[in-house]
């Protein structure tokens, strides 16, 4: 009574507004007509467990040594790493490979230099500070010799992701849910479920994929006794590529870890010390307050 | 009010400078002895969060260009190397992209809190003026400074966004060409980009030193919505609010903190992990999260002149909000049914950029029409006409009868209002 007709009106608006909620939701129910490329009927991938997980994630050094004999023996024949050097395999927060380890790695590789006092490009053996090399010399070159250029691998677990949609998207970040990008490469790995036709993917967007499958029972060699099955292959590498495409997620979630306490514990002191002060306030206004 | 400085230097050094500098009493009668409402509540903390955000953005961002290198060819990998190579490089640029979204929580709430409590009004319409510029600014150096990682949506959000000037009747092309320095985003886009993300901050800390000294004519407008009167209605800024704002503050980076280190890529575009490739477009173009609101508007239209026009008039209309909100009455907490409406806005805002974040087809694009409508009629007729025929309640006649509930003459009418209640805390 007291409210009158703006009230009112104020009531309509709401109704519109819930109307136009309704219209999404309806879109929503609706999703199976023809949608945007990401929603033509592949399932989201289902979410793994993952050592790197959480505030106190860490990466298994074991998994990411498999995952890089993955990477070595399966994926470098098409995808280039060119992000990641030699010396990165030794770094603290990675597959923790020795420094020897590492210079007899690089070794193996034969990488382009000069040019030389002659004038002319030769070729070496790798050195530590080396850049992964690629086994193509340009993109135009992987596409003629594989009908479409594989993406780069350094970043493709942070490049990679799917929608989570409402309400999830919003709970993630409480969850800490950033793991996406291995979540769906594991997927796609395991994602060949169609014996007739090698280009078909469940997990890709129209379920058309230019890569064939790629892993198969024993295909790599595990000399630590891990299951050489697609699975864990599949689980390995995208551990791996986690890790090349964020090296420094073990030393940031140690760090945020003492910068949160820090500043909780600071938070609570200045609470004290502003209850203080401004009680004081009250005392001089010379009445209780509540 | 910030002029009577008490301030007297007791070394030989600050007698030296006062007598040829006063910054000491400056700084003494602007943050110490300063006058405040007593009853200012928490969503007065913002102002102060901006300021050390701002600053924040600023170092971190003069590290971070220390290793970067703006060149198309270049600048995608100079950022991995900051990631991978530089010493705390992740830590300096995840807390520069994420600092930037928080720079805008922070603006957001502290606009909406401008609009709730009616800081906006007179006395304070340049004040308000000059928040609206700092906003503008800062949408131009966050869309600047996303471009310049170089990545898939840098490249095609600066593409659309770009073109949209090409709407423009006659010299859109024109215009579109002069900011690309080119016929598309290429390098030359990049270096300007550079540059004016490089520049722009410094002009918001300019616009902010005026926003500042605006402010302390006629200090800080409080939940209540009536002028302090009498000393009785103010407490000096130190210590009581330099205490409160510094609490604020570091509740505000446990949440910044929780981003930064535990979750830095959730608000960042996995595309954006992709280089620039210019022939290569993404499924969705999507901005960042901030912008969501006017990009929604800007599809909401079903031509691109009229879009572009509703996306720009949708920003700009803020800059009249001063003279839209009619009612004489500042503070919601006295005016019923504006608060309906408000609270409808801001629920209007925050759909309008879920609507903005997904593909512009079916129910999406009706229910960001709807919003749209009523993003306008807030502005233009609710707004206006509300003054006109609400019946506000009856104003406390003093802050300190509003804080201390003294049941002076309507003051404790309203006991729905715990903000004209609130002790300020």
């Amino acid at each position: 009574m007291r409210h009158g007709i703006g009230c009112d009106i104020g009531f309509a608006f709401g109704a519109v507004l819930v109307a136009a909620l309704a219209s999404i939701a309806a879109e929503v129910l609706a999703q199976t007509g023809p949608g945007p490329i990401e929603k033509q009927g592949q399932p989201n991938p289902p979410r793994q467990e993952w050592s790197f997980y959480g505030p106190f994630g860490r990466y298994d050094q074991a998994q990411l040594q498999r995952g890089f004999q993955v990477y070595r023996e399966v994926c470098s024949n098409c995808h280039s790493l060119e992000l990641v050097a030699f010396r990165n395999l030794a770094d603290p927060g990675g597959p923790g490979f020795s420094e020897a380890q590492v210079k007899a790695l690089a070794a193996t590789y034969k990488i382009k230099d000069g040019p030389n006092d002659a004038g002319e490009m030769f070729e070496r053996p790798g050195r530590p500070s080396d850049y992964f090399p690629w086994n193509f010399a340009n993109q135009q070159a992987a596409r003629a010799a594989l009908g479409a250029a594989p993406p780069d691998m350094s970043l493709l677990a942070k490049a990679r992701t799917y929608e989570r949609g409402f309400p999830l998207f919003l709970i993630d970040p409480v969850i800490q849910y950033q793991e996406q990008g291995a979540d769906y490469i594991y997927a796609l790995l395991n994602g060949y479920t169609n014996d007739n036709d090698l280009s078909w993917n469940e997990f890709m967007p129209g379920h058309k994929i230019a890569m064939p499958k790629p892993l198969s029972d024993g295909l790599v060699d595990y000399a630590d006794g891990s299951p050489k099955t697609v699975q864990q292959y599949a689980k390995d590498v995208a551990a791996f590529l986690m890790w090349a495409a964020e090296p420094k997620l073990e030393e940031r979630k140690r760090l945020g870890f003492g910068v949160l306490i820090f500043l909780i514990v600071y938070a609570g002191t200045l609470l004290v010390v502003k209850k203080t002060i401004w009680s004081r306030a009250t005392a001089k206004a010379g009445h209780d307050m509540p | 009010m910030s002029g009577e400085s008490t301030y007297v230097p007791k070394s030989r050094v600050a007698k030296w400078l006062e007598s040829r500098l006063p910054v000491g009493g400056l700084i003494h009668s602007s943050f110490v002895v300063f006058p405040n409402p007593r009853n200012l509540n928490y969503w007065w903390t913002f102002g102060g969060i901006l300021s050390f955000m701002l600053v924040a953005q600023i170092v971190t961002g003069v590290v971070l260009v220390m290793h970067y290198t703006p060149q198309s060819g270049l600048a995608f990998a100079s950022i991995e190397h900051i990631m991978r190579d530089v010493n705390y490089g992740w830590l300096l640029r995840y807390a520069h992209a994420n600092g930037a979204s928080m720079f805008f929580l922070a603006l957001y709430i502290h606009m909406f809190r401008g609009m709730y409590y009616g800081s906006c009004k007179a006395p304070r319409e340049v004040l308000w003026l000059l928040g609206v510029i700092i906003f503008l600014l800062a949408i131009a150096t966050a869309f600047t400074g996303y471009v310049l990682p170089w990545g898939q949506m840098s490249f095609w959000g600066a593409t659309v966004i770009t073109s949209l000037f090409s709407a423009i009747p006659l010299v859109g092309d024109s215009i579109t060409t002069w900011l690309w320095g080119g016929y598309a985003v290429d390098n030359a886009t990049l270096n300007r980009f550079f540059s004016l993300h490089y520049l722009l901050p410094f002009l918001i800390a300019g616009v902010v030193v005026l926003h500042i000294w605006a402010l302390h004519v006629h200090g800080s407008n409080n939940p209540a919505g009536i002028e302090k009167k009498t000393a009785k209605d103010t407490l000096p800024f130190h210590p009581y609010f330099t205490v409160k704002d510094g609490f604020a503050l570091v509740c505000f980076l446990v949440f910044f903190t929780w981003f930064v280190f535990y979750v830095p890529n959730y608000l960042y575009n996995a595309d954006n992990y992709i280089e620039a490739n210019p022939l290569l477009t993404p499924v969705h173009i999507v901005p960042e999260w901030y912008y969501l609101p006017f990009y929604a508007i800007l599809r909401s239209i079903p031509s691109k002149l009229g879009g572009t026009a509703a996306m720009f008039a949708s920003v700009f209309i803020i800059a009249f909000l001063p003279w839209l909100d009619t009612s004489k009455v500042k503070s919601a907490a006295y005016r019923p049914v504006f608060r309906l409406f408000f609270w409808l806005f801001v629920a209007c805002a925050v759909l309008l950029g879920y609507m903005g974040s997904q593909p512009p087809e079916g129910g999406y694009v009706i229910a960001a029409r709807f919003l749209t409508v009523y993003y306008f009629l807030y502005f233009l007729v609710i707004l206006p006409l509300l003054g006109r025929f609400e019946k506000p309640r009856l104003l406390p006649p003093s802050i300190c009868d509003a804080v201390l509930g003294k049941p002076g003459q309507a003051a404790a009418a309203d006991a729905n209002s715990m903000e004209a209640h609130a002790p300020g805390q």
